[in-house]
């Protein structure tokens, strides 16, 4: 059986047993490389969920504050971030369910297009390692491992730290691998501060980001609020474009769980895990912490220890 | 008329030392209209650009005035666009967003006097799509890859050359002063064949639709359409004919400027009352307002859909949350 065999098998289940009221997953997308988050609450639509290397979205988002009964087909970051919000008092445990799934990475579309020169694609095989794509006279097979997200490429975690059944086998954890970080650490200011200008100046400011975000909840976002308002609103301001980022990474300083999840969203193509797994990295250096690693750890800032630096302070 | 390729460059690079050009241009990786002044940067070879035609008439954040108060008094300076501007290769569909538009910004309540002078002052060149991708459904929003609706000059891509119309008399005009040699009889055909032989997909049926969504306020289709819904405003933002917009003082000690930005149904703020009431609470009233204003009520006002067809909304949905599904769901429903 595949992995999408079993995921229905087991959803279904769940639904006839009436064990769970509904069961988050993906289903086939209207598009090429495309997945659709879905929901099934019967278990003849447990028959549309599927798995492939396009179920990019994190689904912790739609787990969030619910007070049904949720079992949720789940990857690695996905769990990650529901480890982080059960211990943040956003997720109640006992109502989740976990099918966990180890991801061997999700297919990022914008590398895609770069690969094949941004030609339309009509058609897409997965063959395993491979993409073989297709469109109007051309076709090209790509190897999956190239056109993967970077939060993909990087991952620790692809084998959910969590869960109530595993689909497949668990995979290998890989060595951590801040590469493209320390080679942003590596420019000078002035070059790193040309880059975020640019990369900012991108920005239509639609928070497609931060609605992604499993850990971006705030009931009331700062860039939201009207008296004060803390920020310019429009996006023609590249400073305050980069201030909303700048107090996002800040609030999710020690929570960030490096999904990736805001750069999917982007439809600017703008690259913000340089931002958010740079705050990733230095927590790790600094406080030794990661989040959603486990359901014992507190979270980063939410703790003191003696041998936290202080080097930072005055 | 016709024009080989390589003269356009050329052509762009002469008007715009009278005219601002505005043109579509590959920026960072992404297809965006700029300001150019030498045609060589013009990239017409696109299948859509990333954000939208409106922003030309319709910036994203536009400063309507600035003020200064001071000891003698307050001293305020509008900031009304009226630069001559000539926008060239606008796909089809955005040129019909224009035209749409136009119904918003002066109607019988209100004149909007920042968008009708840019609008008088700008002349459009639309450029036929002779690959129309297959997000693009114009050919079913009444609108269509070779629709000239809006367009004062119209090119048909026949491969070393542009086949060229005048369609209004402004684009006349400015095409008798280029001085272009005519198109032979054999040109002429093969333009006209590409024109009505060209089509985008053509069966999202919208015949009814406007009425039966007037009958489906409350009905239960709307829990579950929006479920996956993130609720950002990519969808918005990036759509062609979405004009909401919110209005900011920005303000300094004696100094500051009134600021038009573009809003979005699918952000709570846009409905947030000063009480603190919310009549559009979730994400379930806010789609319902999204299809509602598209396909209903814009269409009950000025009896066109709000919709052009261009697919940037399916294109840039973080969740593939496809219109072109909605609206059929809407239709098989009893
Ligand atoms: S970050 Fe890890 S778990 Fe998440 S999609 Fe990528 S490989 Fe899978
Ligand atoms: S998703 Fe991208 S464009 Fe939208 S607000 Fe975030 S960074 Fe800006
Ligand atoms: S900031 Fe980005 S990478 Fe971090 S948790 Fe949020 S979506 Fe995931
Ligand atoms: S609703 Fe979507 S397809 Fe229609 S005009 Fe707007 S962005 Fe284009
Ligand atoms: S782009 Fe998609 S996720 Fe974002 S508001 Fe629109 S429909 Fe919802």
């Amino acid at each position: 059986m595949n992995t999408t065999e079993k995921i229905r098998e087991i959803a279904k289940q769940l639904l006839t047993d009436k064990k769970v009221d509904l069961v988050v997953g993906f289903a086939q997308g209207s598009l090429p490389l495309r997945s659709t988050p879905y929901f099934a609450r019967t278990p003849e639509q447990a028959d549309n969920l599927i798995w492939s290397a396009t179920c990019e979205n994190n689904l912790a988002n739609f787990v969030r504050k619910r007070s049904d009964k949720v079992a949720v087909i789940a990857k690695g970051c996905d769990v990650r971030a529901m480890v982080a919000l059960i211990k943040e008092g956003q997720i109640n445990k006992d109502n989740l369910t976990i099918i966990g799934v180890p991801c061997q990475g999700m297919i990022d579309r914008k590398q895609v297009c770069e690969a094949i020169g941004c030609q339309e694609i009509l058609e897409a095989t997965d063959n395993g390692n491979e993409l073989i794509l297709k469109g109007k006279g051309f076709e090209k097979t790509l190897a999956k491992e190239d056109v993967m997200f970077v939060s993909c490429k990087t991952c620790q975690y692809n084998t959910p730290v969590i869960f109530d059944e595993l689909i497949g086998e668990a995979l290998p954890g890989k060595e951590a691998n801040y590469d493209d970080i320390a080679a942003f650490e590596a420019l000078s200011p002035a070059e790193r501060n040309a880059y975020i200008a640019k990369e900012m100046s991108k920005c239509i400011r639609c928070y497609a980001c931060r609605q992604a975000c499993p850990m971006c909840y705030c009931s009331e976002c700062f860039v939201d609020c009207g008296a004060p308002a803390w920020i310019g609103k429009g996006a023609q301001r590249v400073d305050d474009n980069a201030l909303f980022q700048t107090v996002r990474v800040l609030h999710l300083a020690g929570r960030c769980v490096d999904c990736g999840a805001c750069e999917r969203a982007c439809p600017m193509g703008i690259k913000l895990s340089l931002l958010n797994r740079k705050m990733v990295k230095d927590v790790k250096e600094l406080y030794g912490a990661e989040a959603g690693v486990n359901l014992t750890d507190p979270p980063a800032l939410n703790t003191h220890k003696f041998e936290d630096k202080e080097d930072f302070m005055l | 008329m016709i024009i080989n390729k390589n003269e356009i460059a050329g052509i762009l690079t002469k008007l715009a030392e009278e005219y601002r050009v505005i043109a579509p241009v590959k920026k960072d990786g992404l297809v965006q209209y700029a300001a150019i002044k030498n045609g060589e940067e013009a990239c017409l070879d696109y299948a859509n650009t990333k954000k939208p035609g409106k922003e030309i008439l319709f910036p994203q954040s536009e400063e309507l005035f600035n003020y200064t108060v001071s000891a003698e008094g307050v001293r305020m300076q509008d900031n009304v666009d009226k630069e001559a501007t000539i926008v060239f290769g606008m796909r089809p569909c955005d040129v019909k967003s224009l035209v749409l538009l136009d119904n918003v910004f002066k109607n019988d309540q209100y004149t909007d006097v920042y968008y009708l002078t840019r609008r008088a002052n700008t002349l459009i060149v639309g450029l036929g799509c002779n690959e129309p991708a297959s997000t693009c459904f114009c050919t079913s929003m009444a609108c269509g890859p070779f629709a000239k609706e809006g367009s004062d000059i119209f090119l048909t891509d026949l491969g070393e050359t542009y086949f060229i119309e005048g369609i209004s008399d402004k684009g006349k005009e400015l095409l008798a002063k280029l001085g272009l040699s005519a198109a032979s009889e054999e040109q002429k055909a093969a333009a006209a064949k590409l024109q009505t032989e060209t089509k985008a997909d053509g069966s999202i049926n919208i015949e009814g639709l406007a009425e039966k969504l007037g009958g489906m306020f409350e009905h239960p289709f709307w829990d579950s359409l929006h479920e996956k819904c993130l609720g950002c405003a990519a969808c918005t933002y990036l759509c062609p004919t979405c004009h909401c917009f919110d209005i900011a003082d920005e303000a300094k000690d004696c100094e500051g400027c009134r600021v038009r930005n573009w809003d979005a149904c699918m952000f709570p703020l846009f409905t947030l009352h000063g009480s603190g009431h919310n009549p559009r609470p979730g994400g379930k009233a806010r789609w319902r307002q999204r299809l509602m204003h598209k396909f209903n009520y814009f269409v009950e006002r000025y009896n066109a859909t709000a919709c052009v067809g261009c697919g940037r909304c399916i294109k840039n949905c973080p969740v593939n949350l496809d219109i072109r599904q909605a609206l059929a769901e809407v239709r098989a429903l009893d």
